[in-house]
């Protein structure tokens, strides 16, 4: 089961709406996935020279203190949002490195996503209750995936929850589960890249992550995906631009895509389209298996 | 006309009045709005009316169906018409995956395209899409017949014991043990009756092409037993 969410936003008049719609459609999708949910949305830009770092903290960890001590560091105000248990923190990219050291010696912080415009949210609990308590409604920007998780190749937790970051503005959402997982985890982990999980889908994002630090595109990238992991999937990724997505070639997992002028919609159901605005008269058609698909704008 | 919104009525409600009718009802055209792609609408007829869908529905629409006439004017999510029996199940729009699975009897007319696995199991359905079928269409086929105007994925046939396959268009590849066949007078006339019974008109028979089984999988060879 699991499902996951794409949506695209070709009409800047719906930007401020974007955050309604996308928790619409991971609302809708709670019964393919109650374990956890998480999203991704890809907002205001960080002011130039500047990265937005995702933070993911305990619960009833004290974020005053954390600020406080990561402002020192810094020797600068950080500018921060805080939403329930995550923490956007705006920091200058020079001292980018020197933060995320401190962040690395604090026992119960994690660094979930970062980037120019990606902000990341995710929790274990019923998906329409977690888009409520990060205020998901309220979001808005040009473009969100998310997922909602039924649990089967490993524990659910937090770390365990979807979306995993794959890079700068990157992440990927997974519907499926791989059968090599291991064999290609040991073999990232030779060429450096580190997890947190025994997750399957953590995996697929290391192994995106691995190919794109080496230089791949995200084209590129999606089609040595199809040749490296063995399994279930259909792969929603998020880029500062847009989207794609990518399945397998058996195709054994849902896909539903559709497209009016104003916007792009993925879903694993069609259910979850359903309250997209002109959904009636949009182009609704299913991605074919082993090609991958990109929406960006340029 | 019974007309039933599933804005303001359950889907287990809809289903539970269709499934109340008798034989002498005179209910015996329905509507059905907005469907949202809800799942199972129209499932498990057994009575001769028709229901009309408006709109886009999601899995297993107008599963098990028997003697009814279902009309869905839109898309139709995977397993549409699974394990139908008798009846018959058109489509307006595109089907998800394995439409028609397993089916044992009545006619499946999909008017767009249909996905993967379209027919798979299929054992004495016949099923006319007007578009093309994805990969592994007619998987393990074992009775009825599949007329595909428009193309074929990979693997069309796989495994296939008995059913028909006629394809007008181009067929990506043949599955395990599935081959083309001659297009006899008699094959002719029985497209032509399955085309006629999905409204197909203009068709030019001869531009279709008959696969089926070589038959040389399904039955034991001792020469095979090592692969056992």
């Amino acid at each position: 089961m699991c499902g996951i969410v794409g949506l695209f936003l070709k009409d800047p008049k719906l930007e401020p709406c974007l955050g309604t719609l996308l928790a619409g459609m991971l609302g809708t999708l709670c019964d393919r996935g109650p374990d956890s949910a998480g999203f991704a949305v890809y907002g205001l830009d960080a002011p130039a020279g500047n990265v937005k770092l995702t933070l993911r903290t305990l619960p009833d960890f004290d974020i005053g203190g954390l600020l406080e001590r990561l402002e020192r560091v810094a020797g600068t105000p950080l500018p921060h949002r805080v939403r329930d248990t995550h923490v956007v923190l705006t920091v200058p990219a020079a001292g980018e490195a020197t933060i995320r050291a401190e962040l690395a010696s604090i026992p119960g912080i994690s660094v979930v996503g970062a980037g120019r415009r990606m902000e990341i949210f995710k929790e274990v609990g019923r998906p329409d209750r977690v888009t409520t308590r990060f205020g998901l409604a309220h979001m808005a920007g040009t473009h969100g995936i998310g997922h909602t998780r039924m649990a089967t190749e490993s524990a659910v937790t937090t770390n365990g929850a979807h979306p995993f970051t794959t890079g700068p503005d990157q992440c990927l959402v997974h519907n499926g589960s791989l059968s090599n997982h291991n064999a290609v985890r040991r073999e990232l982990i030779r060429h450096g890249v580190t997890f947190q999980t025994e997750n399957d889908s953590e995996v697929a994002a290391g192994f995106m992550t691995w190919k794109m630090r080496e230089g791949a595109s995200l084209e590129e990238t999606l089609n040595a995906s199809l040749d490296a992991l063995d399994g279930f999937y259909t792969f929603v990724v998020g880029t500062a631009a847009g989207f794609g997505v990518l399945r397998d070639p058996i195709a054994c997992k849902p896909a539903v895509m559709a497209e009016t002028d104003r916007w792009v919609a993925f879903g694993t159901e069609y259910r979850a389209l359903v309250d997209l605005p002109g959904v009636e008269n949009a182009k609704v058609w299913e991605p074919e298996p082993a090609t991958p698909y990109l929406w960006e704008r340029h | 006309m019974p007309t039933v919104d599933l804005a303001n009525t359950s889907l287990r409600d809809l289903n539970a009045a269709l499934h109340r009718l008798t034989l002498d009802t005179n209910e015996t055209h329905w509507r059905v709005l907005n469907p949202r792609g809800r799942h199972s609408v129209a499932a498990g007829i057994d009575v001769p009316i028709t229901v009309a869908v408006e709109g886009h529905v999601g899995y297993y629409c107008a599963g098990m169906n028997k003697q009814a006439t279902v009309i869905v004017h839109g898309n139709a999510g995977q397993g549409l018409a699974e394990n139908m029996m008798s009846g018959q199940v058109r489509v307006k729009g595109d089907a998800s995956q394995a439409a028609g699975a397993t089916g044992c009897g009545g006619l499946l007319v999909i008017d767009g395209n249909a996905s993967a696995r379209c027919g798979i199991s299929m054992k004495g359905i016949d099923i006319v899409v007007k578009g093309s079928v994805g990969h592994l269409s007619a998987f393990m086929a074992q009775a009825g017949n599949l007329v595909v105007l428009g193309d074929a994925g990979e693997a069309l046939g796989d495994s296939i014991y008995e059913a028909h396959l006629y394809v007008r268009g181009n067929v990506k590849s043949l599955g395990s043990d599935c081959i083309e066949k001659p297009l006899q007078e008699h094959h002719k006339a029985q497209l032509r009756k399955l085309l006629d019974s999905a409204g197909v008109n203009g068709a030019e028979l001869g531009e279709f092409r008959r696969y089926g089984s070589a038959r040389r999988l399904y039955h034991f060879h001792m020469e095979n037993l090592g692969s056992y």
